[in-house]
Formats: structure tokens, sequence, C-alpha cells
């Protein structure tokens, strides 16, 4: 039986879609800016995403108080 | 990329550090027994053999193969004109590898006992709650695909390995002892089974405070810190020969780092325990120990060992503070402590190795490439294993029934204890 677990939450699958774009902005970055400055902020830039995918995905896993276990 | 070749000295150190290695998974699994409840204990370590069983098995049948070795067959795709070598090619059961000590057999050995390591760490996360037959479908999906994949581009001359030779980033993403392939890896996989287990019945309040729920036996927990530090100064010194090259006379240097950045981790987390609660804390101590560890394995062969100090006390530092942001302030419920010590001390490692390490071709990039490595493990790592494992969770089930939950997991998984002849008091596990 799988673990009970809070309603659905659409913030979730919207963090962990935010997380795989920020790798594909790193990789674009690598592929398609020749320029040192230009791929490190670029790259900076995708990380960004990922840090606020990352937010998203954590905060739709903390429970309302009333559902805490 | 052509296969490393080895000298025989290089072969007999390698072989002679892959023969303590196993250490480390020792003391990691005491760690995570020692930080549960008498009642799990039994499960606890019946869990870490049954995972490290596991992941030996299906690596050997197909992770191994996923994963290859520098110069093995692969398979490569080729973007902008660079070749981006994504995925291993090679036989599966360990066939095509010749049993004569080359460098290919002893990845192989390498990988059996990190993909092992790597297993243990998410059981820290899910203790006391966990069912054995989920934890063995978990292990074998990490050890059969997420770790083999990620060890591929890392160690198995992959695209984040060859980020030197195509785009000029330094050497290439470096992680000479499994900070992100072994530690971030597994850590994330502790995450992601903290997320889809939920906390411990009784852990959470409904005003939403954790409640304090300590580990059941303190020797257990600095013996095992004490264990791992053995086995990881194996692991340190077999990686840097296999996947960083380097000639035996580092070998010193290697293992000096890494007894630097587990004394270092365990003063950083005395210290900011000490500060933050009167006294210093002793499991968090340990936290603190391993967190050192796992964050100057990335680069420890190419540090000097002042940085090794600086990065060991600001993991240390970094765990104890961690595991108070996650159980306070996050939900999570994390018994052994394992998503700070390894998820976050080897990010930290991986990139601050990058900054203050010495390259043989230079630092020019190297940032970046560490950068790129980490972005990779977040972005890609993290929610295929979550997605993974929340599939385990709908067709399988993670958790334990409540009222297994109430009767401990020695029982309930195994119809005995760890100590029988000690008379426990449940007291401490009611309902909230």
């Amino acid at each position: 039986m799988a673990t009970p677990s809070p309603r659905f939450n659409p913030i979730r699958p919207a963090g962990f879609l935010l997380l795989f774009t920020g790798w594909v902005l790193v990789l674009s970055a690598l592929v398609l800016l020749p320029n040192p400055s230009a791929r490190a902020g670029f790259t900076a830039a995708g990380v960004g995403v990922e840090l606020l995918g990352l937010v998203l995905v954590v905060r739709s896993h903390i429970a309302p108080k009333p559902e805490r276990h | 990329m052509t296969t490393p070749v080895l000298s025989e000295s290089q072969t007999l150190l390698c072989a002679a550090s892959l023969l303590i290695a196993p250490l480390a998974c020792a003391g990691l699994a005491l760690i995570n027994s020692g930080l549960g409840r008498a009642r799990s204990a039994a499960h606890t370590m019946t869990a870490a053999m049954c995972a490290i069983a596991v992941a030996a098995c299906v690596y050997v049948v197909c992770g191994r193969s996923w994963q290859g070795f520098a110069g093995e067959a692969a398979r490569t795709l080729t973007i902008g004109g660079k070749s981006w070598n994504w995925i291993g090619a090679v036989p599966p059961f360990l066939s095509g590898i010749s049993f004569d000590g080359s460098p290919a057999l002893l990845a192989a050995w390498m990988g059996m006992i990190a993909v092992g390591l790597a297993s243990l760490i998410p059981l820290g996360t899910g203790s006391e709650r966990w069912r054995l037959a989920s934890i063995c479908t978990s292990t074998a999906v990490l050890a059969g695909w997420t770790f083999p994949l990620f060890a591929h581009w890392a160690w198995g001359g992959g695209w984040l390995a060859q980020l030197g030779v195509n785009y000029g980033l330094g050497a290439g993403f470096v992680d000479v002892g499994g900070s992100g392939t072994i530690h971030v890896v597994g850590g994330l996989t502790a995450l992601t089974t903290a997320w889809l287990l939920g906390s411990r019945r009784g852990k959470f309040g409904f005003d939403g405070m954790p409640a304090a729920i300590p580990g059941h036996n303190g020797v257990y927990i600095l013996f095992g810190s004490l264990l791992a530090l053995v086995g990881w100064t194996g692991l340190n010194a077999a990686g840097a020969l296999l996947f960083a090259g380097v000639l035996p006379g580092r070998l010193a240097l290697i293992a000096i780092n890494t007894l630097l950045g587990a004394a270092s981790g365990a003063l950083g987390a005395a210290a900011m325990t000490r500060v933050r609660f009167g006294k210093p804390d002793s499991s968090l101590t340990a936290n603190g120990w391993l967190g050192g560890l796992v964050a100057v394995s990335a680069t420890c062969a190419f540090l000097p060992p002042a940085a090794a100090i600086l990065i060991g006390l600001a993991a240390g530092a970094l765990v104890a503070l961690c595991v108070e942001l996650f159980e306070l302030h996050l939900d999570i419920d994390d018994p052994g402590g394992s998503i700070s010590a390894h998820a976050v001390g080897g990010i930290w490692g991986l990139l601050a190795g990058g900054a203050l390490g010495r390259f043989p071709g230079g630092n020019s990039g190297q940032v970046l490439a560490q950068v790129v490595g980490v972005a990779t493990l977040l972005g890609f790592v993290l929610p295929m294993t979550y997605g993974l494992n929340w599939l385990i969770d709908r067709f399988q089930g993670h958790r334990v029934a409540p009222d297994a939950e109430r009767q401990g997991m020695d029982l309930a998984e195994l119809g005995a204890g760890a100590y029988p002849e000690f008379v426990t008091h449940t007291d401490d596990f009611m309902q909230r």
C-alpha cells in the first residue's frame, strides 16, 4: 500500500520542471556560448532557476499544521 | 578517451586501499543504527546488510555496464561539434573484463563498494518507518541505474569528466573520492525518501514543533564515525589512483587531507552546537565528522592541507545548522542527519574544492566545471530519483503500517528485537 500523502499540490511538479529547466539552461550555456563570461553568466542564471525550483519543491512538501503526524 | 594504465605499484596500492574501503560501509551502518531507537536497531542493521547485498549484485548484473570506464565502449552524441559521452555500453555481469588486475577491474571493484556506501545513506533518513522490501527495491534502482549513470559521467570518461577537453573548463568535473557520485546522489535519494515517507509518528506535535527522539547508542555513533575514517581513506586513495591518475607519492597527502577534513568537520560542528545550545552535541559532532569527510573527498588529491581544514570546518558547521533547519523549518524528519552530512556536505565540498584546489592543468574554469556537476545533480538526478522512488511507493509502498511503527520495526518486520534480554519502555512513543 502506498504511503498516505497529502492532497496533490500543483506547485510540486512545477518545481521539478523548474529544476530540470535550469539544468537544460546550464547545458545550453556550454553548447551555445563560447565566450567565458557569457557562459558563466548564463550558467549562473540556470543555477538560479534550479534554486527557485528547489524552493518550490521544498515548500510543497511542508504540510499544513493540522495534517502533520 | 584512452584507458588509463596503472603501474604495478599503483595497482598494488589501489588494491590495498580497496581492501579497507568496506569499513566505510560498516561505519555508516553503525552510525545509522545508533541514531535510531533500540526497538529498530536489528532492522536498521539488517536493512544495511540487505542494501549492500542488493547493491553489489545489481551493480554487477547491469550497473557496471552503464558505468563503464574511461576508454571502454560507450554511447555518444555529437552536439555542437563536440562528442558527449553519456552512457557506458559494456557487457553485463562483468563479462569483457580481464581478471588480471586491470584498471577496469579495479574500477568495478571500487564501484561495488561505492554503490553499497551510497545505498546506506537513505537508510539513515528512512529509519524506523521504511519497509525492508521497499528498501531493497529502491536500492536496486539506485545501484542499477541512478548511481551508474552519474558515475559514468564523472568517473567513466563521460561528458562531465570531459568538460576540460571539450570546453576548456579546467580538468573537467573533478570528484576523486565520490562527494558527488556517492554522497550527493545518496543524499538526494535520502531527501526524496524523507519526502515520500513523511515523518515518524510522534515526531511533530499538533503545534508543529518537533519532538526530540534521541538515538539509542552514542557509542555506536562515535565508533562508527572512527571506523568510517579508515574506509574513507581507502576509498579516496583508490579513487585518486583510478580516476585522477595521481602517482603513489600523493597518497600521503590524500590520507592527511581526509583526516584533516574529518577532524575539522567534527570541531566545526562541536563549536557550532556549543555556541547554539551551550554544550557540544555528540551526535551532531559525529555528523560534522562525516560532513567533513564527505566535503574533502571531492578534491582530496589536489588540496593544500590548510584548504582541507577550511573546507572541513565550514562543512561541520553547515551540517549542524542544516540538521536544525531541516527539522525545525522544513518538516524533514531525518533521524540519521544523512541529507545534511551527505547532500549538503557533498555539494559544499564539490564547489569549495574547485575553488581552493591546485589542479595539474591549472585552475581556469574549474569552478564552472564543478558548478555544472552540481547543477546536474540538482536538476537531473533529484527529479529522476524522486520520480523513480515515487513509482516504487505507488506500486509497492514505502511505509510500514501504523501498528508496526508503534510496535517497532524489529518485532514488526523481523519478529525479534536486537536486545531481547533488555526490558524497554515505550512511553516515549505515545501519540501526541
